[in-house]
């Protein structure tokens, strides 16, 4: 018998979703042997990651609760987070620009099934936001407003986790939450979603 | 279009499901190509070179598996070549498979693309979590969902045309065998009623997790002129091959009909002297892992105008009755072997203009795209096929 | 018809080889390199007709991990290109066909690793076929040793011998300030270490590197608009052997003997080769299958003994050869790349310089 799906520690789905009869094994085949139709072959792989030089200022900033972006040095654009090039110009990015913890909410979708350890309850709001002064957009979720007001180019504001849980990490930015403020038209998000 | 001549002289594919415990992963690919070798009337000593495709090696948990696969593909002593782009890299197999022919180095090239989802937890494949990286816990819909909620906004589009796409998809998977998914009860109201995962994509307007793989045989004019005489099946001529690239976050994107697609379009109906391809394209075969993405792709690559696509679709412009009919197999909404997606949709053009589509044959197709992309909406791969040699 | 359109490598560049580079991810790590390659024929990406690169997300611990890197390109407006999961010399062979089927007359062409992050003689076992091999994880080193066991009972090598191709092999690349080992202690010291892998030792391995490299390509008059002297490919094939260890013999190297005839590298005088044999014995085997006599000059930049970056010391190996072509140092000289287990598939490629 295969092993059951949780001793694959795979990521638990709701039920009856993706679940798939087993596979038709032919007679002829069955008549011989009961065929092998998996073997599992455990595979654990230590992988020590560093996140290079731009990302490293950038993580080191977000620990202050700083947001620092970085300028494409020709075209003058901000990207944040930053990856260490401008992909337009395929140049490093070298000066830094702090940027306000507010932006604008470009793009969203509402997740009603959620991955990951750090996911919400859902439904949540998986927002695309553009920091005020940044090129592209960076990855959150928009919490504190009913789902049904949410709207793209609505103002919002990042919610850090409390100072004695500061780290290099994105997962600083908790959250963000509405900012009563005019919506920006979504016309001028085009380009930096 | 420059280089030799290139025709598909054959296509074969594996049945596609969620888990082929049948099969060992040299199997499951065997069973491709043995079918697109008989296809082409062909034997494996008659291959010059073997490209191949897939996904990330995590999906089966090895790396670089075409070594471990040599024997498998007949390519011991040969040339056999492994191409990664990410969704696109079936369509871009293909296309370097015909590259090896259109410079004149090769005459019959194979050329599979593969992948073997149940291998491995899938999601955790495409995307298991790095220190350091903005964390999307949402899943890959959740990547694309925003996308098209942008592209509902901006083209006030009803909120149903996504399951009409589906509801068509799976229809047309009922008249592939081949197909993963056969839903025979499928209805407006059951994909509608679907549960909602990313919206708004609902699980009935997502793709399948699939096992399988497809094999092609590429051969020059002489091989594919072969090929006709003895098979009595009309090669399908390459009239035109394209890619592009575009980098995921940039200043001036747009996801939702991003550069890199507009000009592989371009690009590749050029080649194949295509001004109106409403008109002029008879089956398209493209790549929609989610539902929305039909009125989408249909805007960027130019069969309507911005902002119109989803009146193609919610006109029946893409049924199988309609003039520009869409995913006719079932599409990536049926089937989804990650790796082999963007080659079936190739394959599938390639069969429509061979007349070889049984009973998703589009009668007197004789020009077809087939079209693929990846990553971050950011890879694209097309071809344009004929049964006119070009 | 036959590939007609004259290509040639025209620049070359690769980064200062290390055993890791932990201050940079993956795209810092490539950029500088693509960004001189290109500086040498004082283009830019809109130069350029084609890009194709080679990388592993294996040996990145990351699923499409070559998406990040297109960042140091400068890929929009959008740009033709495409990915091998190969060493950066199969990413060329991509592109040289792209050029002779007129589809782009330019070519950049990058490969790339860190293999710093992970484990690489274990995670280079997940390389081996998933259901008889690879459960046993059998190391990359391990594997090597049965190898150059097999070479020794055949008598086709001695443990002295891969002291001298260790030596001469670091000796040389005190000469390549890109090498990572620079250097060897004499050859009486090498012997006197204990074994790593018996009959491997320390000397036999390559080192484990962080690097890349980066080849522009050019048909034409383009070419020699670019370059003083291009390095043209008057050759280039590749081809694989079985995976089943048990079926081969290790001793030999069927395929690169075939990549070797087919590029046409016995059609005239080989001054120099570029042999990527990650193990000393390795480079017996491949001098034996492709032909080499006392005549040719292996290895002057020290090979992949010298600096093994995967992915990318394939490609190093034809810009290495490209190098001394363009210099005047040489007039013919073939490059070799493998991929794979115990030379499993190998790639050759002839170079060749207009007449002095």
């Amino acid at each position: 018998m295969p092993p059951a799906d949780n001793d694959r520690q795979v990521t638990p789905f709701p039920a009856g979703l993706w679940e798939q009869p087993q596979p038709v094994v032919p007679a002829a085949v069955a008549e011989v042997a009961e065929p092998v139709q998996r073997i599992r072959v455990p595979a654990s792989m230590l992988y020590r990651y560093t996140p290079g030089a731009a990302p490293s200022r950038f993580l080191r900033g977000l620990r202050d609760k700083r947001i620092l972006g970085e300028k494409d040095p020709v075209n003058g654009d901000v990207y944040v987070p930053p990856r260490g090039m401008s992909p337009v110009v395929g140049l490093p990015t070298t000066e830094q620009v702090e940027l306000p913890d507010r932006g604008t909410l470009a793009a969203f979708c509402i997740v009603h099934i959620g991955f990951g350890v750090n996911a919400p309850p859902t439904p949540f709001v998986s927002a695309l936001v553009l920091i005020d002064g940044a090129a592209v957009s960076v990855y959150g979720t928009l919490l504190d407003i009913p789902i049904e007001e949410v709207r793209i180019g609505m103002r919002v504001q990042a919610v850090w986790a409390p100072d004695e849980e500061l780290t290099t990490s994105f997962e600083n930015i908790r959250y963000w939450k509405p900012l009563d403020e005019p919506d920006v038209a979504p016309e001028l998000l085009k380009g930096h979603m | 279009m420059s280089g030799n001549r290139v025709a598909v002289i054959g296509v074969g594919q594996t049945k596609y499901a969620a888990v082929r415990g049948d099969v060992s992963l040299a199997g499951l690919l065997r069973e491709a190509v043995y079918r697109a070798l008989a296809d082409a009337h062909l034997g494996m000593d008659d291959i010059d070179a073997i490209v191949v495709g897939k996904a990330p090696d995590f999906f089966e948990g090895v790396m670089m598996p075409e070594g471990y696969l040599a024997e498998a593909l007949g390519a011991v002593g040969k040339p056999l070549f492994r191409v990664h782009t990410a969704g696109s890299v079936g369509g871009s197999t293909a296309i370097v498979a015909a590259g090896h022919i259109q410079s004149g180095v090769h005459e019959r090239v194979l050329t599979v693309g593969w992948e073997m989802q149940s291998c491995s937890e899938a999601m955790w494949a495409l995307s298991f979590p790095l220190p350091f990286q903005q964390q999307l816990v949402a899943g890959a819909g959740g990547y694309f969902a925003p996308f098209i909620r942008e592209y509902m906004r901006r083209s006030g589009a009803p909120d149903d045309i996504g399951i009409l796409v589906a509801l068509k998809d799976r229809l047309n998977a009922l008249k592939n065998p081949y197909a993963h998914l056969h839903e025979p009860d499928v209805t407006y109201d059951s994909v509608k009623d679907s549960f909602m995962l990313w919206e708004p994509i609902r699980y009935s307007e997502t793709c399948p997790s699939s096992d399988g793989a497809i094999a092609l045989v590429l051969g020059g004019e002489a091989a594919a002129e072969a090929s006709a005489a003895s098979t009595g099946v009309s090669p399908a001529w390459i009239h035109g091959t394209s890619m592009r690239s575009e980098p995921a976050m940039a200043s001036g994107r747009d996801q939702v009909s991003p550069q890199a697609s507009q000009d592989c379009a371009a690009d590749v109906f050029a080649q194949a002297g295509i001004t109106d391809p409403r008109r002029q394209i008879d089956v398209v075969e493209m790549y929609v892992p989610f539902s929305w993405y039909e009125p989408m792709w249909l805007e960027s690559l130019g069969f309507a105008e911005v902002g119109h696509g989803w009146k193609l679709t919610e006109d029946g412009a893409t049924q199988m009755s309609g003039d520009l009919p869409v995913n006719c197999s079932g599409g990536v909404l049926s089937t989804n072997p990650i790796g082999a997606s963007g080659m079936i949709r190739f394959g599938e053009a390639a069969m429509q203009v061979r007349g070889q589509a049984g009973d998703h044959q589009i009668e007197g197709a004789r020009l077809a795209l087939g079209h693929a992309y990846g990553g971050a909406a950011q890879f694209f791969a097309m071809w344009v096929v004929g049964s006119d040699k070009p | 018809m036959a590939p007609q359109r004259d290509v040639a490598i025209v620049a070359f560049a690769q980064t200062d080889h290390r055993r890791a580079v932990p201050e940079r991810n993956e795209v810092e790590l490539i950029q500088p390199v693509i960004r001189q390659a290109l500086d040498q024929v004082g283009a830019t990406i809109a130069d350029i007709g084609f890009t194709c690169s080679g990388s592993s997300d294996y040996l990145a611990g990351q699923a499409f991990s070559f998406v990040m890197t297109l960042d140091a390109v400068g890929a929009f407006p959008p740009i033709q290109e495409s990915h091998v999961e190969m060493d950066g010399a199969w990413a060329l062979y991509e592109a040289w066909l792209k050029i002779q089927a007129g589809h782009a007359d330019t070519a950049l062409v990058y490969g790339y690793s860190k293999a710093s992050p992970g484990d690489l003689p274990r995670v280079l076992s997940r390389q081996l076929d998933p259901y008889y091999y690879g459960p046993l994880w059998p190391d990359s080193v391990a594997l090597a040793g049965l190898q150059a066991r097999a070479m020794i009972d055949a008598g086709l090598i001695d443990e002295a011998e891969m002291a001298a191709i260790a030596h001469r092999s670091r000796e040389a690349a005190r000469g390549n300030p890109h090498a990572q080992l620079r250097g060897s202690d004499p050859l009486d010291e090498l012997l006197a270490a204990p074994y790593l892998s018996d009959p491997l030792r320390r000397h036999d391995c390559p080192p484990i590197t962080d690097g890349g490299a980066a080849v522009v390509l050019a048909a034409g008059d383009r070419a020699r608009e670019w370059s003083k002297r291009p390095a043209w490919i008057r050759g280039i094939d590749h081809r694989i052997d079985s995976h089943n260890l048990g079926a081969r013999d290790l001793t030999v190297s069927p395929s690169a003997s075939l990549a070797a005839a087919k590029a046409g590298v016995s059609e005239g005088k080989v001054d120099v080769a570029e042999l990527h044999a990650p193990f000393t014995h390795q480079e017996k085997i491949l001098a034996t299958a492709l032909g080499l006599g006392d005549s040719t000059v292996l290895n002057p930049s020290g090979g992949a003994l010298a600096a093994n970056p995967m992915m990318a010391a394939g490609l190093i190996r034809l810009g290495e050869v490209f190098r001394r072509i363009e210099d005047g140092e040489a007039d013919r000289g073939v490059a070799h790349a493998t991929s794979g287990h115990l030379l499993q598939q190998n790639f050759v490629a002839v170079l060749e310089g207009d007449p002095r």
